[in-house]
């Protein structure tokens, strides 16, 4: 998705010149043109992920609307207090990029995953966090960042395309509805591919509804998900992300809030290192039981 | 009595009445640079300038000298540390122009600066930006990261201040990191740097910003002010003690003798 936040970006930041792009020295093949394109406006703060965000909350103090990138732990864990305390505290127009969010950057290991970045950084005041799950949404996510002029995280990973030929501008979306569903399906960000692939290969497009959530906090249902969720009685969230403070946390709360019960709510999440062995992106989602055959043997479950 | 000693005495008083009705801790932090404070915000600060107290646990003082300059009303003033206060014991964000930031938590406020700063550079603006570091500040990992930054990009119209009382919060600074402060070490970095020996006299600190601001050189500024932790009130001075503690009724008073007999001539 980098591909698509520089070319973005660059149309944006040509035509408004209160958009400032800083990064902590990351963006290697991907960001050259937007740096040569912003110019002084464009600032590598060099490995320096704490003083840039605080950099940044001064700058935004001053009027400017200001990126900060990085992959996506670095730009989280190591300042979350800069960014509680300078940007959310403040309701100052940062807006943090997270790159390779969940286990993105696979065989680089530990240190480069970001599995509880939703959880930490959600909860902040004056944030939202935006999880695109398809490589059209990067755009939609960056507009509607900066007509919000708040504090913003946005967690990127690979680029797919949208095979469900569903728009998934909203916070929740629809994404495939079925005449007589069983169960319900919701996913966010990166799971949205296999979970395409789980219902599309193992075929079960005519048994499952399926949404997206593209924003934390959420804010409430669409009126499909709770016609769904009334349908099918059974839900399964899918997140490349600890199962503490993500979507599925934060869905099966405001279904209890609204009084709206179901009977199976099954959580498919990150699981960290259940064996303490490292691989790809594929090899860590097979491992949390996020990998499509995974997706759809839990489907199967509640049929 | 000078005008700048009935301006000292009034604010420490002032200072001392605040934190004794208070209860407050963090006095001997607020006595090493209310005369900084002083300096800056009564003597230096022109409208459209900048300053932050990266040292937030002096907020008392920050809020003593913003009643000096009207910026905090009598009325306000009189809410400082209570409940339902916008003027808590660390500064709090939203609360009044003159206070620009939350802080608190230490090496926060010198990148906030640099930020500040490096967008009047962007707008054109020459107005001034003044950050008040502390001792411990200079422990920070960020205050080293903006350190480079400032230099890089020549943020010659920001000027941070040390108080440099050489006490931090649990041991003397020489027993914890050593001379974080150290000028050789931030002249080197690439900032032009005076050091007064003595933080509290206003003229020192005054004539060492005037110099700053009629320098043409592309470098950010550094004034370390040597200051005393608890200066002026003698149980208090240099002592890791009145980092914490509230006065009980006999302190108050002694304190209050010793600064009105300081400020008597």
């Amino acid at each position: 998705m980098r591909r698509e936040l520089a070319s973005c970006l660059k149309t944006i930041a040509a035509a408004d010149k209160q958009i400032l792009f800083l990064t902590g020295d990351l963006g290697f093949n991907a960001l050259e043109e937007l740096r040569d394109s912003m110019k002084d406006r464009f600032i590598n703060m060099g490995v320096a992920e704490q003083s840039m965000i605080s950099v940044a909350a001064g700058l935004a103090s001053k009027g400017f609307q200001v990126f900060c990138y990085s992959i996506a732990p670095f730009v989280t864990y190591r300042c979350l207090e800069q960014i509680r305390n300078d940007v959310c505290f403040h309701n100052l127009p940062v807006y943090v990029i997270g790159n390779g969010g969940g286990y993105g950057y696979g065989i680089m290991g530990s240190s480069h995953h970001a599995l509880e970045d939703l959880s930490i950084v959600s909860g902040l005041p004056n944030m939202q966090c935006y999880i695109p799950a398809f490589e059209g949404d990067v755009r939609t996510c960056i507009r509607e960042i900066i007509e919000n002029r708040k504090p913003a995280y946005l967690r990127i990973g690979a680029s797919h395309p949208n095979n469900f030929n569903q728009t998934a501008n909203e916070t929740f979306n629809t994404m495939h509805t079925s005449q007589h569903p069983l169960v319900t399906v919701v996913g966010t960000g990166s799971v949205m591919q296999p979970i395409y692939q789980a219902i599309t290969d193992y075929q079960l497009n005519d048994r499952v509804d399926v949404f997206s959530i593209r924003k934390l906090p959420t804010n409430g249902f669409t009126p499909d998900f709770i016609e769904s969720v009334r349908k099918t009685k059974k839900i399964v969230v899918a997140e490349e992300h600890i199962s503490i403070g993500g979507i599925g946390q934060q869905l099966a709360l405001d279904l209890i809030s609204q009084g709206i019960s179901v009977d199976n709510f099954i959580s498919l999440h990150a699981k960290g290192y259940p064996e303490g062995r490292y691989g790809s992106q594929q090899f860590h989602l097979t491992q949390s039981g996020l990998d499509k055959d995974s997706i759809a043997k839990t489907i199967k479950s509640l049929l | 009595m000078n005008r700048i000693n009935q301006i000292q005495r009034k604010i420490k008083l002032q200072l001392l009445d605040l934190h004794y009705r208070s209860n407050a801790g963090h006095i001997g932090s607020t006595l090493s640079c209310i005369d900084i404070l002083i300096s800056v915000l009564l003597f230096q600060k022109q409208n459209g300038d900048t300053f932050i107290l990266s040292k937030g646990h002096a907020a008392l003082g920050l809020y003593c000298c913003l009643k000096e300059t009207g910026e905090i009303s009598d009325e306000q003033f009189k809410t400082i540390y209570c409940d339902n206060t916008i003027f808590p014991a660390h500064p709090a964000p939203g609360s009044i122009k003159g206070i620009p930031f939350a802080t608190g938590s230490l090496g926060h406020g010198f990148p906030l600066a640099a930020g500040v700063a490096k967008a009047n550079k962007f707008n054109k603006d020459d107005s001034w930006v003044y950050v008040l570091l502390s001792d411990g500040d200079t422990n920070e990992g960020t205050t080293w990261e903006t350190a480079h930054f400032a230099v890089k990009h020549m943020l010659n119209n920001l000027i941070v201040i040390i108080d440099k009382n050489k006490i931090q919060g649990f041991d003397y600074s020489h027993d914890v990191l050593s001379d974080t402060a150290r000028h050789e070490v931030w002249s080197l970095i690439g900032f032009d740097v005076a050091e007064i020996p003595d933080g509290h006299d206003i003229r020192q600190i005054n004539e060492a910003i005037k110099t700053f601001k009629e320098s043409t050189s592309s470098r950010p500024k550094l004034l370390i002010a040597n200051t005393i932790k608890g200066k002026g009130v003698s149980f208090m001075e240099n002592t890791i003690d009145w980092h914490y503690w509230p006065m009980n009724q006999a302190q108050y008073n002694q304190a209050r003798d010793e600064i009105k007999s300081q400020y008597n001539a």
